[in-house]
């Protein structure tokens, strides 16, 4: 994986310098609240319902065991035995003292990790597929961009004071497990006919308060020209985007006021215009960078594990792990691991410090030092070799960590919501809860099959609800918590908004409506191998609305 | 409506509540109960100090109801706050009641 260099730890250590004397200075008085505030965001510190929040970059997702037993270090010295993964690979911790943060931004700067630009309206932390450099469908790895990209973009003078953040997210495959769609860039790995490599980009997607796909701005970019398209995007964005209205100031919007083909023709002319050689990725760097990211050296093995196949023959458990949590790497013999922080019942994506461990010990055991983080708040081995399953399944099953739901409808994204958040208008994390417990992990779930469910507490969309098969709102009306339910979105290559059912449910019977949908589509499926967004795909919103509403007026007569 | 002053500690974000004798304290049972708009307009101008002197940030009033010697907020988030996440019974104020 990717090493710092010099100017990479000089910049960090410059930085922790920096934000230690700010936090010395507001502790001491010498800074006010609104002096110091703009500091902290830049450093990601945030100040929430309970305490202070340190949200940590993981870059594309992709962590050392060394950098994972420091978050557990920190979560077990400085916080409260646990972080929280989050929907953009990052890690937040949820009561770090003021006092404390330089130190442990000293801790995380001695394993190559910060909090820089996890706030603020800058380039935010990049984000990539979490099965890069694995999985079976990959073009090219995506992760060496994602590395230029965040040296790049990384306190850019030009790009610090945008109108409002901005996140980019890149695709090596041609499916699309990064959701780059509903980024404000979006980049997917592509080769065109004459057999090259290059990005096909996607501009103005993102979720929140006014949810829009992505659209495709580029069909083949070459490589080299990745900085210089993207300087020129985020120029035009910089120049025309809108200052007067914090909601209307992310990129889709001027997209959409601008329209999308004066956007390109603005975005070309930008970039025709300042096409300077500077910004052209030199072929030696992209290949220095990209030896940071070679796969480790597989030693080859049978397709097929006798000791998988016998273990899996005389335990259901472990075959239903197998089968759920487990995919098809591009080399035989080998798997993608998902290991799934949805226990049943349990806090999407939070992991305590002893869970955290074990993940760095059985990636050094059996997983290459790799590690993935991934937007859906699970961890990811990306090379286990499938004779190490057993071993693998038996560590995590001692530690809670072997739940068999990866895709299926207990792996719920869920945000903070009002537990945490202050932005929250409603709780999430117990709604998820309540679902995971409705349906767990059994023959039901595996029914019921691929079902991705999202739930943000607020209008923000931090949980992606507009992309979920299922997405759950959680709004306030009257003094009380509701719920918005939409179907039929999706994240992926056929990136889709989900349609609004109608009025929303109380936060008792969220759960039963969830179910209603759940039976609705069981009963209307054309086989059991249609999924649910395909069933949705096929027969629209009225089967479902007339499921949900007309039995409820029912049950008022 | 009574109301009880809060904000979070600046050394470490914790919430306090404002206590009759101005001291910050943890624990919502041990605040200020404040009865109508001029108690809490007079608490407020006092708190401008402990802001001056960057004791806490985030300063507010919020709606509580009082019954006998018991106090709850009245809004989901202000009992949160108050108590700690719902979903983690071990953390937050919660853990010491």
């Amino acid at each position: 994986m990717y090493r710092y260099d010099e100017f990479d730890a000089a910049f960090v250590a410059d930085r922790l310098n920096q934000f230690s004397d700010q936090v010395q200075r507001r502790l001491s008085g010498e800074l006010t609240e609104e002096q110091f505030r703009i500091h902290r965001l830049m450093n990601g510190v945030y100040l929430q319902l309970h305490a202070y929040m340190l949200r940590i970059a993981i870059p594309y997702g992709t962590l050392s065991p060394r950098q994972l037993r420091k978050l557990a270090h920190i979560a077990r010295r400085y916080d409260k035995g646990f972080g929280h993964f989050t929907t953009r690979q990052n890690i937040q911790f949820n009561w770090p003292a003021l006092k404390d943060i330089p130190e442990i931004l000293g801790e995380l700067a001695s394993v190559e990790m910060h909090a820089i630009q996890t706030s603020g309206n800058c380039i935010r932390n990049v984000t990539a597929d979490h099965f890069a450099g694995a999985a079976a469908d990959e073009i090219e790895d995506p992760r060496p961009y994602a590395e230029i990209l965040r040296q790049w973009s990384s306190i850019h003078p030009e790009f610090t004071y945008l109108p409002r953040k901005f996140k980019l997210a890149l695709s090596g495959s041609p499916h699309d497990r990064a959701a780059i769609q509903v980024h404000d860039i979006g980049y997917q790995l592509v080769k065109n006919d004459k057999g090259e490599t290059g990005f096909a980009v996607y501009v103005g997607g993102g979720l929140g308060r006014t949810p829009m796909v992505g659209h495709k701005i580029r069909d083949f970019l070459p490589t080299k020209d990745l900085l210089a398209y993207t300087q020129a995007i985020v120029r035009v964005y910089n120049l025309e985007g809108r200052r007067d209205n914090k909601y209307k100031a992310r990129i889709k919007i001027l997209v959409h006021e601008k329209g999308f083909e004066a956007m390109r023709a603005a975005v070309e002319a930008e970039f025709e215009a300042d096409k300077s050689e500077l910004l052209a990725l030199p072929q030696s760097e992209v290949e220095r960078i990209s030896a940071y990211f070679a796969p480790p050296a597989l030693p080859e093995r049978a397709a097929q594990s006798q000791a998988l196949e016998t273990r899996r023959a005389s335990d259901h458990a472990f075959a239903a792990f197998v089968d759920v949590n487990v995919s098809k790497h591009r080399q035989a013999g080998y798997g993608l691991l998902t290991i799934s922080l949805k226990p049943i019942g349990g806090i999407p994506g939070d992991a305590t410090a002893e869970q955290m461990e074990l993940v760095a010990e059985l990636a050094e055991k059996f997983g290459h030092d790799e590690i993935r983080v991934s937007h859906e708040q699970n961890l990811v081995l990306p090379h286990v070799a499938l004779d190490d399953l057993p071993a693998v399944y038996d560590a995590l099953a001692a530690q809670g960590l072997a739940t068999a739901n990866a895709g299926l409808i207990s792996d719920i994204i869920s945000c903070p919501g009002m537990d945490y958040c202050s932005l929250a208008t409603a709780r999430s994390i117990p709604v998820a809860q309540r679902i995971s417990e409705r349906f767990a992990d059994g023959p039901r779930a595996k029914d019921i099959g691929g079902m991705k469910i999202k739930i943000s507490g607020c209008i923000n969309a931090c949980g992606h609800h507009h992309v979920g098969h299922i997405g759950i709102l959680g709004l306030e009306r009257k003094g009380v918590e509701t719920y918005q339910l939409t179907l039929g979105g999706s994240g992926d290559e056929s990136c889709t908004l989900g349609d609004i059912t109608g009025p929303g449910f109380s936060y008792e019977d969220v759960v039963d409506a969830i179910e209603t949908v759940v039976d609705t589509y069981i009963g209307l499926r054309s086989t059991p191998d249609e999924d649910f967004l395909s069933a949705y795909r096929r027969v629209g919103m009225a089967p479902f609305k007339k499921a949900l509403y007309e039995r409820d007026s029912g049950s008022e007569i | 409506m009574s109301q009880v002053i809060s904000a979070n500690r600046l050394s470490d974000g914790i919430v306090v509540f404002r206590a009759s004798n101005g001291a910050w304290v943890e624990q919502l049972r041990d605040a200020e109960i404040l009865p109508d708009s001029v108690a809490v307009k007079a608490a407020l101008d006092l708190v401008e100090l402990d802001i001056k002197a960057n004791h806490v940030i985030e300063v507010a009033a919020f709606d509580v109801a009082v019954k006998g010697d018991h106090v709850e907020p009245v809004h989901l988030r202000d009992k949160i706050r108050a108590k700690g996440p719902t979903i983690h019974p071990g953390h937050g104020k919660q853990a010491a009641l």
